[in-house]
């Protein structure tokens, strides 16, 4: 049997296939079927042939087999320094081979690649800060599994997510109509507290369009309005798109890249609708990784960057209190040791370290630095995914033991984390290992501390 | 034979060793492509020239970067070993001569005794890298055959090189094992992992170009801290 009904090389276009997917408890099926699964080796060499070039064949091909790298992986770290966990021999035992092996590879050796790729490595790219000849591993995973995807070997949680891209434009099933509804349900939630208080929908040539993460509407609705309140607040002429709102990519955690493009185009596309100055990402890592990092490549677009200005919520932040628009209260800043969880996505690989400390400051009077932090900080444990894979679990929980252990070094008890990954792996973390800490988005924070102009407080006050 | 082997078969092995190189530059620079690769290399060239050229700067500088400062031993290791592998072959009173007799001019040169120096330098920094190549798990389990062989085609010609200066064994036979061994490692450059010789500097400026021009470049004006 070379295909299975719900694993196979087929991408998720369909709602009906979607459904069967999503009715197979943690990918029982799905995972029984990938053991039969068929390697088409002609298929994968060729796609090998053609997209990796010689950025990637160096790398595999230069490596002095030096070891630099080892320590710079938290996995070897949380491993108790396992050799097998060594950056180099992971990707050499994995992609390193299966280029060797000209594509003629058997099902066990796909699997093996699939746990590696997804179970060992968060695609965090720490290791190319560590490399002499900047080999860059996360990279190479994160081209592997693209490779690993269009043979089918990828994990359930991450073909459902594809297909809710594919379906959906979003990491879940939110319809349009959904997302619009949770705005305005939100605006009316709040309004009592905020007169005045809109999340304008669709408005053209704004300033700043908003774009969120789907978990925002699904699960966390209080997110978006907080946001909306921040935007009230700072007197920001704002919009969000009621297409094209969603910033996240479970796509580029799978190596969908078919997907990925998909999505980002419907953002891009919402910009060449509304017009709108600069784009806002609200605070998640990925998700500007995706849509504003990458996004533009997969898209097409030459100059690499996304039709219009796009900026994290970080740099949207420190420029409000930087301007003035948002004026902190000194009374109510963060009394308390408070650390910050340099986000991988949009520090390491998107130069804001800087942006972070400016907001640290203003609002945070004992700031404790993480060490190794800015561009040298430990992924999380849950970053390329892993957050949500069931079946690599216990590789993850021991992954975060390393950023248990910075946190705990700095004797702050309250973590701030503008990420939802992040922020997920540390409430897991807490969970996992109770070692009493909290952790806190911004916008909640930020709510607490502002001072609020007389004009926006509720009037019968 | 010495006739042959300091003659033509010189020839020739510095012919394919330059061929080579240049070969493995050009084919690494068109196998660059901006969208799989994900870097706008030339709508941003300014930002791409600032990354590639502090990328290399810093991994050129002992102890420059985090990496090179975490493991200090190693890294005095290594820096003494290529300081020896590049410098004391080029200003050699012994290869200068023949560069002037073969081309009609040679470089400037050092005393026969800092070459010495420098050769019983590389020579030791090789046997440190390969104990520890042995000793610590994590290169162990890198660590294949050819590591072994890379690095003895590396170190011959200063072994062979040094026995023939000091009249070792029959000089004549020792001088042409040292220049065979020579020609093989100039011939192994561009063919094996010796090939980071230039690799070294493509790979660390595309890195650099990535974080210069994408990851960061533009918003941190500070750019990478290696
Ligand atoms: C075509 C290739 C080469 C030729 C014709 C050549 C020739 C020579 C000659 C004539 C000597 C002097 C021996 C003496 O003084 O009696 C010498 C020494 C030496 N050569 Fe070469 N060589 C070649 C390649 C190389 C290469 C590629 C390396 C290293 C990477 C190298 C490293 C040395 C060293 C280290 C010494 C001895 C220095 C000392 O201890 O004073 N040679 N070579
Ligand atoms: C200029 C930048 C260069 C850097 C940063 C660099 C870096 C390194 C590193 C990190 C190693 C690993 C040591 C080990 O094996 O454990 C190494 C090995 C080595 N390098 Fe370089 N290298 C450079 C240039 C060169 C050049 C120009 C040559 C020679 C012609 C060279 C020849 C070697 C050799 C022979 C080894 C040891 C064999 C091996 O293990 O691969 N390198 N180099
Ligand atoms: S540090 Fe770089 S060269 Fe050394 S083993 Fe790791 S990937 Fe290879
Ligand atoms: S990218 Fe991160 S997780 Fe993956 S091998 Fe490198 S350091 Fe480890
Ligand atoms: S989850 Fe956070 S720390 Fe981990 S890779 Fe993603 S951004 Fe980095």
């Amino acid at each position: 049997m070379p295909e299975g009904i719900l694993c196979n090389k087929k991408t998720v276009d369909e709602k009906s296939q979607l459904d069967a997917l999503l009715a197979d408890k943690s990918g029982k099926q799905y995972y029984e079927e990938m053991n039969h699964l068929e390697v088409d080796s002609d298929a994968l060499w060729a796609a090998i042939q053609k997209t990796c070039k010689s950025r990637i064949r160096t790398w595999l091909e230069i490596c002095a087999h030096c070891g630099m790298c080892a320590d710079s992986c938290f996995y070897y770290l949380a491993n108790h320094k396992d050799p097998k966990q060594v950056p180099s021999y992971k990707i050499q035992s994995t992609l390193g081979e299966l280029i060797r092996r000209k594509g003629k590879v058997d099902n066990a050796f796909m699997q093996m690649c699939m746990d590696t790729a997804y179970s060992k490595c968060s695609c965090c790219t720490r290791c190319g800060l560590y490399c002499p000849f900047g080999i860059d591993m996360g990279i190479m995973f994160g081209y592997l599994r693209g490779l690993l995807f269009s043979q089918g070997f990828v994990p359930w949680e991450m073909k459902i997510g594809t297909g809710m891209h594919r379906i959906f434009r979003a990491q879940m099933d939110i319809t349009t109509e959904d997302w619009v509804e949770t705005c305005e349900w939100m605006a009316e939630e709040y309004e009592e507290d905020w007169p005045g208080l809109t999340i304008p929908i669709d408005v053209q040539d704004a300033d700043i369009i908003y774009t969120v993460n789907a978990r925002e509407p699904k699960h966390y609705p209080e997110d978006l309005a907080e946001a909306a309140i921040l935007f009230h607040v700072a007197g920001e002429n704002w919009t969000v798109p009621s297409e094209g709102w969603e910033e996240t990519s479970l796509a580029m955690f799978a190596g969908d890249w078919a997907a990925c493009k998909m999505q980002v185009e419907s953002v891009y596309a919402a910009m060449d609708r509304l017009k709108p100055k600069r784009m806002v990402v609200t605070e998640c890592g990925h998700a500007y990784r995706a849509t504003v990092i990458e996004g533009p490549y997969w898209a097409g677009l030459p100059s690499g960057q996304t039709p219009i200005e796009s900026i994290h919520y970080v740099e949207w932040v420190a420029e409000a209190l930087r301007t003035g628009k948002l004026k902190i209260d000194p009374a109510k800043k963060i009394k308390e040791p408070v650390t910050y969880q340099d986000s991988c996505n949009y520090i390491r690989n998107g130069g804001l370290a800087d942006v972070a400390r400016e907001i640290m400051g203003y609002i945070a009077e004992d700031f404790r630095e993480m060490t190794p932090c800015r561009e040298h900080n430990f992924c999380c444990g849950g970053g390329g995914g892993l957050n949500g894979i069931g079946r690599y679990r216990p590789e993850r929980n021991i992954g975060l033991k390393v950023k248990r252990d910075q946190i705990l070094a700095t004797g702050a008890k309250l973590v701030v984390a503008p990420c939802h990954n992040c922020w997920d792996a540390i409430r897991d973390l807490e969970e996992v290992y109770k070692v009493g800490i909290r952790w806190s988005f911004l916008k909640p924070l930020l709510l607490n501390m502002i001072i609020v102009p007389d004009h926006l407080k509720p009037t019968e006050e | 034979m010495y006739d042959f082997v300091s003659g033509p078969l010189a020839w020739l092995s510095f012919i394919i060793f330059f061929v080579g190189i240049i070969y493995r530059i050009i084919w690494y620079v068109r196998g660059l492509d901006w969208q799989m690769d994900r870097v706008a290399y030339r709508p941003h060239r300014k930002y791409g020239i600032k990354g590639a050229a502090r990328s290399i700067f810093y991994w050129l500088l002992p102890f420059g970067t985090r990496s090179w400062r975490y493991y200090p031993s190693f890294t005095i290791m290594v820096f003494v070993f290529h300081f020896g592998l590049l410098f004391s072959p080029l200003f050699l009173p012994a290869h200068n001569i023949m560069l002037e007799q073969a081309v009609g001019f040679g470089l400037p040169t050092i005393s026969e005794s800092a070459a010495d120096v420098l050769t019983i330098l590389v020579i030791l920094a090789a046997v440190f890298i390969i104990m520890r190549r042995i000793a610590l798990p994590e290169v162990r389990i890198l660590t294949k055959p050819y590591d072994f062989l890379v690095l003895a085609i590396a170190v011959a010609p200063f072994i062979t090189g040094f026995l023939a200066y000091h009249q070792v064994g029959n000089y004549r036979v020792m001088l042409t094992a040292h220049i065979l061994c020579g020609e093989i490692m100039l011939v192994a450059i561009p063919f094996t992992k010796l090939s980071h010789f230039v690799l070294f500097f493509m790979s660390r400026a595309q890195l650099g170009m990535d974080y210069g021009i994408k990851r960061g470049g533009m918003k941190n004006a500070k750019g990478m801290t290696w």
